[in-house]
């Protein structure tokens, strides 16, 4: 098989991986038809705006959570904004751990939510490396002169 | 038409208003109620304002009274992820046309389109 061949099976393995593995969501494919010739790297600047803010609000997290006397609702504003743009996003995992630590801060159970912090980091760790595997693929894909496959995340 | 982006979001600023752009709207885009109101008060108009509900500085829910009783006739639409009843029935009260949920796809603009075509 021509190395275009192979390398946009790879992109559809892999992209199929992650809406089967819940990672992304349909709201990733929404994302990617905003993406026009006026505008050809605007999900990759927009992921790559979305992993900056990211690590802001983990790190705003982490703080909020070792103060002496934690004060869950500023938790729970940070969790809510990163809930809001993840889900935009379309990632999945991401979401549904921000939902989760959303309860633990309505409960005010610390031990939970510094757990949920960790698993919470996993999960955005996680998505950005998929996603920097992603582009990758569609670079190679577009440097080989080949086009990158449409995946219709409605099969998974 | 022209629609207004009211999102402390980056993220979801630069992808509504990218989805407008596309629907045909020209968009314009703020981080906070506070910013909006000001950008009315200045004289600057929209068809649509598309309003966050939870942002610092102003929400959306104070956003919205302010420009109803500043006599703003846009549609103002309140856009968010929030599941607690009590408050978004409170920001609906404040004078939105209607409360969509966060993220916006096209196929709930141009519901609304819809709707507000038929007013």
């Amino acid at each position: 098989m021509e190395i275009v061949g192979q390398l946009q099976k790879q992109f559809v393995d892999f992209t199929t991986s992650l809406y089967r593995e819940g990672i992304l969501d349909g709201q990733f494919v929404e994302l990617q038809k905003l993406q026009d010739e006026s505008t050809p790297d605007f999900v990759c600047e927009l992921v790559s705006e979305y992993f900056q803010d990211s690590e802001k609000i983990l790190t705003n997290l982490t703080t909020a959570l070792q103060q002496q006397v934690v004060n869950f609702k500023v938790v729970d504003d940070h969790v809510h904004q990163f809930k809001g743009s993840s889900s935009s996003m379309g990632a999945l995992r991401v979401r549904n751990m921000c939902i989760a630590f959303k309860s633990l801060c309505e409960e005010k159970n610390l031990d939970g939510c510094l757990r949920c912090l960790q698993q919470l980091k996993h999960e955005f760790y996680l998505v950005k490396n998929k996603w920097e595997t992603l582009f990758r693929l569609e670079r190679q894909i577009l440097e080989a002169g080949g086009a990158v496959p449409f995946v219709d995340y409605r099969f998974y | 038409m022209s629609a207004l982006v009211v999102d402390d979001d980056k993220v979801v600023r630069r992808m509504h208003g990218k989805l407008l752009t596309q629907l045909g709207f020209e968009t314009n885009a703020v981080e906070n109620g506070q910013e909006a109101v000001d950008l009315f008060t200045s004289g600057e108009s929209y068809d649509f304002v598309f309003m966050d509900m939870e942002m610092p500085i102003m929400d959306g829910t104070e956003a919205t009274q302010k420009l109803r009783e500043m006599g703003v006739k846009s549609t103002i639409v309140g856009v968010t992820s929030c599941n607690q009843e009590a408050e978004k029935q409170a920001f609906v009260e404040a004078g939105l046309y209607a409360c969509l949920e966060k993220p916006l796809t096209r196929d709930a603009i141009s519901s609304l389109l819809e709707q507000v075509a038929k007013k």
